[in-house]
């Protein structure tokens, strides 16, 4: 779908012509997020610099009923900033200010495209630092962050974006400029702010967030346990948090990871274990030696090859490093891959991994594992040779097993990246019918037109039109999400 | 002409662009993202436009060869990548290919004409420089700008401004200069082009300091320019060329070629990867960067009561993974301070004749590297590569600021005592 001359012109009238790109190659870098398997090239790309600039855009859009799809640095993991349905797609990468830092009141207001490690760069010396921690924080943007109510490694003790998420401007899909929460505790009426976080630009774009800012912590100690493979290292984690612990971080790496990030950074994690488990402890000095001495005690009670703890801030740094640049490492081991996000009950994580290896057996396909084993999130990246005919169609049934036995288990089938095109179809096996209509009303509410972001997040078939109807039986009730 | 293997869709070249993976973490690393926020003007990006380029989804077009020509080639992107894509590489032969598609403006290509003609060859650069000299002497840059043609043709204006400070006589250093003391090995020094005609002083230091170290240093006459200009511009096949000439004229018995110009170091450790022979490895592997061997030794350092920054040198920190010696050699100067600088090893928009050929891109880089400069409130700036050094230079004489460029030799060799060895 090519975009009407009258289109284009109120868009470079608005934006001049460097903030709107038009040409094929430009378009094309913007036609995946991470997650390459998902490809929709944009008309155009356009690139405001403020509320208003982003509310005219959508209001010339809407007037012409044309897709917008946000996107902000592009990493995440379920296509959901690809424009599959062409539109405008708006980059954020231009809107990176830090509106307001009001310490006295622990928040800050920021605009969308700020990447999220540079909020905590600001007020780190003066002792403070943003919770939510993807693996993507030196590069994802707070609107994304937001957008997809993502999660990290540190999201086990602190919670997860939507938990420092204190208010929001937004433009809604009508083209009103609506802002909900704020600093106050408490705002009388709807949580419209935990109805907006994670709506993966159905219901409009943010341009503003304020969030929650918080104390680092006085002592921060990060042990390294290896273990002979997930299985042992699964029922380290399980009895870690059986004990009351909660880390501030538990993170897993098996072998396949472990090469590719000792490749990637140098030799950070032994070689020759089955897996690594990273456990983070913060708090009171105290409490901090206490609590490390106990894990330190339950991982050799499981059989661990090795624990050591960072001696210092250097050491540690390295060992987050590999952790949060795995994901890209792998590409040391291969060209691509399927990333799973299902989520199990902590308890039956010993039992997944089992049947991890047996599916990764069956369809003779590499898993690589980098996971928050705190949060019983799995992230197994299920390599493959996209030229290789069939290969990916292999992939592609691995991933689904493996969702199904999740869900089996009691899962879900998502624990922070997001539905975007990747999930949509998996969200009946654990919504019902009723649940997910009322979703889809509420979505209209915002974007009467459904023009945001269209064929993300919710299952819907073109045809249908209105409603949706699920094709498979839904969860019994009670079944752990 | 570049050679049938120097395209993005030979087998190898297509497997490093596969490995890069698209997760984004080069992007707060690129300059020009940094500057423009735009995906293609991201190495991840130009890598998809690579990618697209190599499987035959997307022509050489001009607007192609226009976002990898706003590349800065400085490489930070390789010590962001945690799936080690060789980026560096991936432009040159990208820039290869595009070589041979001629899709460039014209104007482009009359200025590529005459720094290619020039820079890369010592004897010519003398020449230039010597009617730069007069140009200079009788008036005429006065003449030229007032009469508004800089502004017309940034390029010139560029030029202009870069060679602000032309030394007086371009004073080749000995040919050879024994160790003090007993000798721990012989080395061999790159004058460079620039450098020699430029900053001799930074070649004589260089080897006065060497020797100090314990090193017998040569420093050959007739030896040719390192070709990293023309690897840079993807102009592979004379590149190939001056480093076979330049491995063939280095003294194959010594145990390090040491550089001094940051941009030549990086050019001499890819010999390898391009020119797959004896001699050109043995240079790759033996070259390193002058403040690597100085760091190991101990020398007599007096006081020099100074406060300043250190700027690190894209084909240093990113080209070649050298940032503690520097830093660690400042260290050890009595009543030196360094101030850390904020983002120092973001491009300074230098990048060997970028700022000549993308003057506009360079002017921003170039403004937000003097605004942390100026943040730190040191008046002296250490670098070591020629480029940088006039590239902040300019910067700083156009904002009427008060700034020190020197190369940390310089600095080295005030705070020397010479007599004490």
């Amino acid at each position: 779908m090519a975009l009407s001359a009258s289109v284009v012109a109120g868009l470079q009238h608005l934006l001049g012509p460097a903030g709107v790109v038009l040409t094929r190659e430009g378009r094309l870098t913007y036609e995946s997020d991470m997650l390459t398997l998902y490809k929709g090239m944009p008309d155009a790309v356009v690139l405001p610099t403020s509320t208003e600039e982003v509310q005219a855009v959508v209001r010339i859009c809407r007037e012409a009923r044309v897709p917008v799809v946000p996107r902000g640095s592009g990493t995440g993991l379920i296509g959901g900033a690809t424009a599959p349905q062409g539109g405008v797609m708006v980059s954020m990468t231009r809107m990176t200010r830090i509106l307001e830092l009001d310490l006295a009141n622990r928040c800050a207001t920021v605009q969308p495209g700020l990447i999220n490690l540079w909020l905590t760069n600001a007020v780190r010396d003066r002792g403070w630092f943003f919770a939510p921690d993807p693996s993507s924080q030196m590069v994802s943007s707070i609107g994304g962050n937001v957008a997809t109510n993502a999660g990290g490694p540190h999201c086990l003790k602190y919670g997860i974006t939507t938990n420092h998420v204190l208010g929001l401007e937004m433009v809604i899909g009508t083209g009103e400029v609506v802002s909900v929460g704020g600093k106050a505790a408490d705002r009388p009426g709807y949580d419209l702010t935990g109805t907006m976080v994670g709506n993966e630009g159905t219901f409009g774009l943010v341009t503003a967030i304020t969030v929650r800012l918080l104390h680092l912590p006085e002592a921060v100690k990060t042990a390294l346990a290896s273990f002979a493979s997930l299985v042992e290292a699964s029922e380290a984690v399980s009895a870690i948090i059986a004990a009351g612990i909660i880390p501030a971080a538990l993170e897993m790496l098996d072998d396949a990871m472990i090469g590719a990030v000792n490749a990637a950074v140098g030799k950070v994690y032994p070689d020759g274990a089955g897996a690594v488990l990273l456990i983070e402890l913060d708090g009171p000095r105290a409490e901090v030696e206490a609590q490390a001495e106990r894990v330190a005690a339950i991982c050799r009670e499981r059989q661990a090859l090795m624990v050591t703890v960072a001696r210092d801030e250097t050491e540690r740094a390295l060992l987050w490093k590999g952790r949060k640049e795995a994901a890209g490492a792998v590409g040391r081991i291969t060209a691509a891959y399927l990333l799973q996000d299902a989520v199990v009950p902590r308890s039956k994580l010993p039992q997944i991994m089992r049947e991890m290896v047996a599916i990764s057996k069956r369809h003779r396909l590499l898993f690589a594992n980098v996971f928050h084993a705190g949060d019983g999130n799995l992230h197994p990246l299920i390599c493959y040779d996209d030229r290789k005919p069939g290969e990916l169609e292999r992939a592609q049934q691995a991933n689904e097993e493996l969702l199904h036995a999740c869900i089996a288990l009691g899962g879900s089938v998502s624990g922070e990246h997001g539905i975007g095109m990747d999930k949509a179809k998996n969200l009946p096996l654990q919504y019902a019918e009723a649940d997910l209509n009322f979703m889809f009303r509420l979505r209209r509410v915002f974007d009467p037109d459904g023009l945001m972001n269209p064929a993300k997040l919710l299952p819907s078939h073109p045809a249908c039109g209105e409603g949706f109807r699920p094709a498979r039986p839904t969860l019994p009730a009670g079944t752990w999400v | 002409m570049a050679t049938g293997t120097d395209r993005l869709a030979a087998p190898a070249t297509l497997d490093d662009i596969r490995s890069c993976v698209h997760c984004g973490i080069c992007l707060p690393a690129c300059p020009t993202y940094r500057a423009l926020g735009e995906e293609m003007d991201s190495p991840r990006g130009r890598i998809y436009l690579m990618r697209a380029v190599a499987e035959g989804r997307l022509d050489v077009t001009e607007t192609y060869t226009h976002h990898l020509d706003l590349c800065l080639g400085c490489r930070a992107c390789e010590t962001a990548c945690p799936a080690g894509v060789p980026f560096g590489s991936l432009l040159e032969t990208a820039r290869a290919e595009i070589e041979r598609g001629g899709r460039r403006p014209l104007r482009r290509r009359l200025l590529e004409a005459f720094i290619f003609g020039v820079f890369p060859h010592p004897h010519r650069l003398a020449i230039v420089l010597g009617l730069l000299r007069r140009y200079r002497r009788w008036g005429l840059q006065a003449l030229v700008r007032r009469s508004g043609l800089l502004r017309r043709i940034p390029p010139l204006a560029a030029m202009d401004a870069l060679l602000h400070d032309i030394p007086r006589t371009d004073g080749a250093p000995p040919e050879f200069l024994a160790a003090r003391g007993r000798a721990l090995g012989r080395v061999a020094l790159l004058t460079g082009c620039v450098q020699r005609h430029l900053f001799a002083d930074v070649n004589h230091d260089t080897m006065r300091l060497l020797a100090l170290a314990g090193w017998d240093v040569v420093a050959p006459r007739e030896q040719g320019c390192c070709g990293a200009l023309e690897l840079h511009g993807g102009r592979l096949d004379a590149f190939r060329a001056r480093a076979r000439a330049l491995a063939a004229t280095l003294p194959s018995d010594v145990d390090w070629i040491v550089t001094n110009a940051a941009g030549c170091g990086s050019a001499l450790r890819d010999y390898g990867h391009w020119v797959d022979e004896d001699a050109t490895r043995r240079v790759a592997a033996r070259s390193r960067d002058v403040t690597e061997l100085l760091v190991e030794a101990d020398l007599p350092l007096g006081s020099l009561p100074l406060t300043v920054t250190y700027h690190d040198p894209c084909h240093l920190a990113h080209g070649q993974r050298v940032r503690t010696a520097p830093r660690a050699l400042l260290g050890r100067i009595p009543d030196l301070a360094v101030v850390p600088l904020a983002d120092s090893d973001l491009c300074c928009g230098s990048a060997g004749v970028y700022n000549v050929l993308e003057p506009e891109m360079a002017d921003r880089l170039l403004a937000l590297k003097i605004a942390r400069i100026v943040e730190t409130g040191a008046r002296t700036v250490v670098t070591g590569n020629p480029g940088c050094l006039m590239q902040i230079a300019r910067g700083a004489r156009a904002r009427g600021l008060d700034l020190e460029l020197v190369h940390p030799v310089t600095l080295l060799a005030r705070a020397m005592r010479w007599e004490d060895r």
